[in-house]
C-alpha cells in the first residue's frame, strides 16, 4: 500500500482507534478498531450514513473530545500530547455550527484565524494582514472582503470560513459537512476549491460529506464509515473495483452503478417496454420511464415506443403520436402491462 | 482605530463631561456655574448650604452614577458575549438576585429576630447592607462559577442561572411574608435602586473598587472576541473555553455584585448599553465595544440620575424606573432603525 503513495506524506495515522463518549458511569463506544491514514496533498472525504459517527470521529481528530482508546498520530506525535495552543497552529476547522455574528466584516472574521499568532489584544500586524489577504486571494473572495458576515449566503459563508482556516496557516484542515445546505453549483464550487487548495498548498484536507457522487468524483481518497465494517479507505476507483462501494449502501434504496461509477437510486420495476431509437431523446424517455418503474428492454412482443426526431409513437394496438414525454406518460398510464419480474 | 470611531469616542467623553457638570448644576436648588467652580476649587465664599449640597450630595451621586453605569454596561456586554444572547444582562445569572437575597436577610431578619429595624441604624446599617449584598451576590456567583465548570453548553448554564435567580426571589418572598411592614418597606426602597445611597468613605471605596475592576475587565478583550465565533471555533483557535467562560463570568459577576451592593439592583442599563454601542460603532469587536460601552454606560447613568432628580420630582423618582422609562424607548428605536437598514442592504 505504501508504494502507492509516493507523492503523498502521511500526516495523520489512526491505529486501533476507539471513539465515543465517556462520562462518569458510562462509556459509549461509537466506533472502534479504526486503522487508517490521511495524507498531505490529498483531499480525503469521509462518507457514512447519519449517526454512524462521522462527527464524533472529526471531533476526536480535532481534539475537541478525548479518544477512548488507540492512537491518533499527528505529524509524528500523539494528538493528546499537544497543548491547545500548539494544536491551534496545526489544525484548522470549518464546523457545521453557523457563526451568527452581526456587525463583523468578512475580513475581520478571516483575521480571527490569526488569533494563535496575534498578541494580547488580538491586533493584526502587517504580517497577519498579509496572510489574511493571501487567504482571501486563495479562496477568490476579494469581492466579499468588505461585506458583513450576516449578509452572506450559506455558500459564501462557507468560503469565508475556509479562508479563516487558511489564514490560520495550519498544515491540516478538517471540515464537517462543508457542502451541507448549499445549492448544487455551490457544492461543486466548494469541493473544487478544496481540491485546488490541496493541489496548490500541499495541505492535508479531510472532510465529511453526504454528497456521494461529488466525493467519488473529486476526492483523492475516500473513507467509508460503516457500523459493521468500521472504516474502509482507498482511492475511489479502487474501492469500486473491490466492491466496497457496492456493499456500502446495500439495501438502502441506492445501488452502485458499475457503468458510471456512481451511486443511483434503486427502482422497483413493475413493467417493461420495448423502446426503439437513439440519442438524447431516447435517453430522456428511458429516464422518465425508469422513474415510473418501467424498464426499457429489447424483448420483442411487449408494448413498443418508437423515438422519432420530432415525436414519440406509441404502438400498443393502435398507433398514438405524442409530442412530449409528458403526453407519453399520460397515455401509457392506461396501458395494461404484463407483470415483469426484474431482479 | 479608524478616525470616525475616535471622533465618536471623543464625543462621548465630551458629553460625559457635560452631563457630569449638569449633574452638579441642576437639582431642586439651582447653583450657578461659577459658584460650582468656586466650591470645587474651594475658593470664594459660597453659602455653606451650597457647599454641602455639592460636596455631600451631587458630586458623590455623579461619581457613583458614572462608575455604576460603566460597570453595569461592561458587565452586560460580557454576559451577552459569553452567552451569545442579546437578552443577557448583568442580572441574568441571578447575581443581583443574590445581592437582593443578602439584603433581604439583613433587613427582614434583623427586624423579626433581632428586634431592631436596620433602616434606623444609619451608617452602620448602610455598611451592613453593602456587606450583605456583596456576600449574597458573590456566593451566588461562586455557585454559578462552579456550575459553569461542570456544564458544557452555555445555554444550559444560562437556564441554571435564571433558575437560581428564581429560587433567590422565592426565598425573599418567604422572608417578606414573615416580616413586619416597616422592614418590607425598607427592602422595597432598597430594591428601587439609587445612586444617592452611598456617601462619604463608602462612595470613595466604591469608586476606587470600580476604577480597579473596570481596567481589569479590559484584559478579557481577545477572549471575548474569540467567544463571538462560538465554542468550537474559539477552541480551535487555542482558547480554553471553560477557563474563558469562568473568567468572563467572574469579571461580569464581581462588577454586578459591587454595583448592586452600593446602588441596589439597577435594571436595564447593562442590557441596553451594549446594544447602543453596537449600533453606534457598527462593530462586534470588543476592542471598540468595551470602551464605548463603558462610556455610554457612564453617560446614560448620568442622564438617568439627572432626570430622576429633576426639579419638581425632588429626588422622588427611583433610578430603576428612570433607566427603564428612558432607556427602553431609546434602545427599541435604535434597534428598529438598525433592523430596517439590514433589510435594505
Amino acid at each position: 500500500m505504501t508504494g502507492m503513495n509516493r507523492h503523498a506524506n502521511e500526516t495523520i495515522r489512526l491505529r486501533d482507534l476507539s471513539i465515543g463518549y465517556l462520562s462518569k458511569h458510562h462509556r459509549k463506544v461509537i466506533a472502534s478498531h479504526i486503522d487508517a491514514s490521511i495524507y498531505s496533498g490529498e483531499l480525503t472525504c469521509l462518507l457514512g450514513a447519519n449517526g454512524v459517527g462521522k462527527s464524533t470521529l472529526l471531533r476526536t481528530l480535532s481534539a475537541f473530545q478525548p479518544k477512548l482508546a488507540g492512537e491518533v498520530n499527528l505529524l509524528g506525535k500523539d494528538i493528546s500530547e499537544y497543548s491547545d495552543k500548539q494544536l491551534s497552529r496545526l489544525i484548522g476547522v470549518v464546523l457545521t455550527e453557523k457563526c451568527e455574528i452581526r456587525n463583523m466584516s468578512v475580513a475581520d472574521l478571516i483575521g480571527m484565524g490569526r488569533s494563535p499568532y496575534t498578541g494580547f489584544w488580538g491586533t493584526l500586524g502587517p504580517e497577519d494582514k498579509r496572510k489574511v489577504e493571501e487567504a482571501i486571494h486563495l479562496v477568490h473572495i476579494g469581492d466579499l472582503a468588505g461585506r458583513m458576515v450576516h449578509t452572506l449566503s450559506d455558500g459564501e459563508r462557507q468560503k469565508v470560513m475556509i479562508a479563516k482556516a487558511l489564514a490560520q496557516e495550519t498544515p491540516v484542515i478538517f471540515l464537517d459537512e462543508p457542502t451541507a445546505f448549499l445549492d448544487y453549483p455551490s457544492k461543486v464550487e466548494i469541493m473544487q476549491l478544496l481540491y485546488r487548495l490541496v493541489q496548490t498548498t500541499d495541505k492535508t484536507i479531510f472532510l465529511s460529506t453526504h454528497d456521494l457522487d461529488l466525493a467519488l468524483e473529486i476526492a483523492d481518497r475516500i473513507w467509508l464509515m460503516d457500523k459493521g465494517t468500521g472504516i474502509t479507505s482507498g482511492i475511489p476507483e479502487d474501492l469500486a473495483l473491490q466492491g466496497s462501494l457496492a456493499r456500502f449502501f446495500e439495501g438502502r434504496g441506492v445501488y452502485f452503478d458499475a457503468h458510471s461509477g456512481l451511486y443511483r437510486i434503486r427502482v422497483n420495476y413493475h413493467a417493461h417496454i420495448h423502446l426503439t431509437g437513439e440519442g438524447f431523446r431516447f435517453r430522456m424517455l428511458r429516464k422518465a420511464l425508469r422513474r415510473q418503474g418501467i424498464l426499457v428492454d429489447h424483448s420483442e412482443g411487449s408494448p413498443q415506443i418508437q423515438v422519432l426526431p420530432d415525436s414519440f409513437v406509441l404502438q400498443n394496438g393502435d398507433d398514438v403520436r405524442c409530442e412530449s414525454i409528458e403526453e407519453v406518460l399520460a397515455e401509457i398510464k392506461n396501458w395494461d402491462f404484463q407483470r415483469a419480474t426484474i431482479p | 482605530m479608524r478616525h470616525s470611531n475616535l471622533w465618536r469616542m471623543l464625543l462621548l467623553v465630551i458629553l460625559i463631561a457635560l452631563f457630569f457638570l449638569l449633574n452638579l448644576l441642576l437639582g431642586s436648588v439651582a447653583i450657578p456655574v461659577d459658584s460650582i467652580w468656586n466650591i470645587l476649587t474651594e475658593q470664594g465664599h459660597e453659602p455653606v448650604a451650597w457647599q454641602n449640597i455639592v460636596w455631600k450630595s451631587r458630586l458623590p451621586q455623579a461619581l457613583t452614577a458614572l462608575a455604576a453605569g460603566a460597570g453595569l454596561a461592561i458587565s452586560g456586554l460580557q454576559m451577552q458575549t459569553v452567552f451569545r444572547n442579546p437578552l443577557a444582562g448583568p442580572s441574568v445569572l441571578g447575581i443581583s438576585s443574590g445581592a437582593s437575597l443578602g439584603v433581604a436577610f439583613v433587613i427582614l431578619l434583623s427586624g423579626s429576630i433581632g428586634g431592631v429595624a436596620l433602616s434606623r441604624l444609619g451608617v452602620i446599617g448602610e455598611i451592613a447592607l453593602s456587606v450583605a449584598a456583596i456576600a449574597g451576590a458573590l456566593s451566588i456567583m461562586a455557585l454559578i462559577a462552579y456550575v459553569s465548570q461542570k456544564i458544557k453548553g452555555s445555554v444550559t448554564l444560562l437556564i441554571v442561572g435564571v433558575m437560581i435567580g428564581y429560587v433567590a426571589t422565592a426565598i425573599i418572598g418567604v422572608l417578606k411574608f414573615f416580616s413586619v411592614e416597616e422592614d418590607i418597606r425598607a427592602y422595597v426602597i432598597w430594591g428601587l435602586g439609587s445612586f444617592a445611597r452611598v456617601s462619604g468613605n463608602q462612595m470613595m471605596l466604591f469608586v476606587l473598587l470600580m476604577s480597579i475592576l473596570l481596567p481589569l475587565s479590559f484584559l478579557l478583550i481577545k477572549t471575548l472576541n474569540l467567544l463571538l465565533l462560538g465554542d468550537g471555533y474559539a477552541r480551535n483557535l487555542g482558547l480554553n473555553i471553560k477557563r474563558a467562560r469562568l473568567l468572563v463570568i467572574l469579571s461580569a459577576g464581581v462588577l454586578t455584585a459591587i454595583v448592586t451592593a452600593y446602588c441596589g439592583p439597577i435594571s436595564f442599563l447593562g442590557l441596553a448599553v451594549p446594544h447602543l454601542a453596537r449600533a453606534m460603532f457598527q462593530t462586534s469587536d470588543h476592542r471598540l465595544l468595551m470602551p464605548s460601552s463603558l462610556l455610554l454606560g457612564a453617560l446614560l447613568a448620568l442622564l438617568c440620575n439627572l432626570i430622576a432628580r429633576m426639579p419638581g420630582f425632588e429626588g422622588a423618582l427611583p433610578v430603576n424606573s428612570v433607566t427603564a422609562l428612558i432607556g427602553a424607548p431609546v434602545v427599541a428605536s435604535v434597534l428598529f432603525k438598525k433592523r430596517k437598514n439590514d433589510w435594505n442592504e
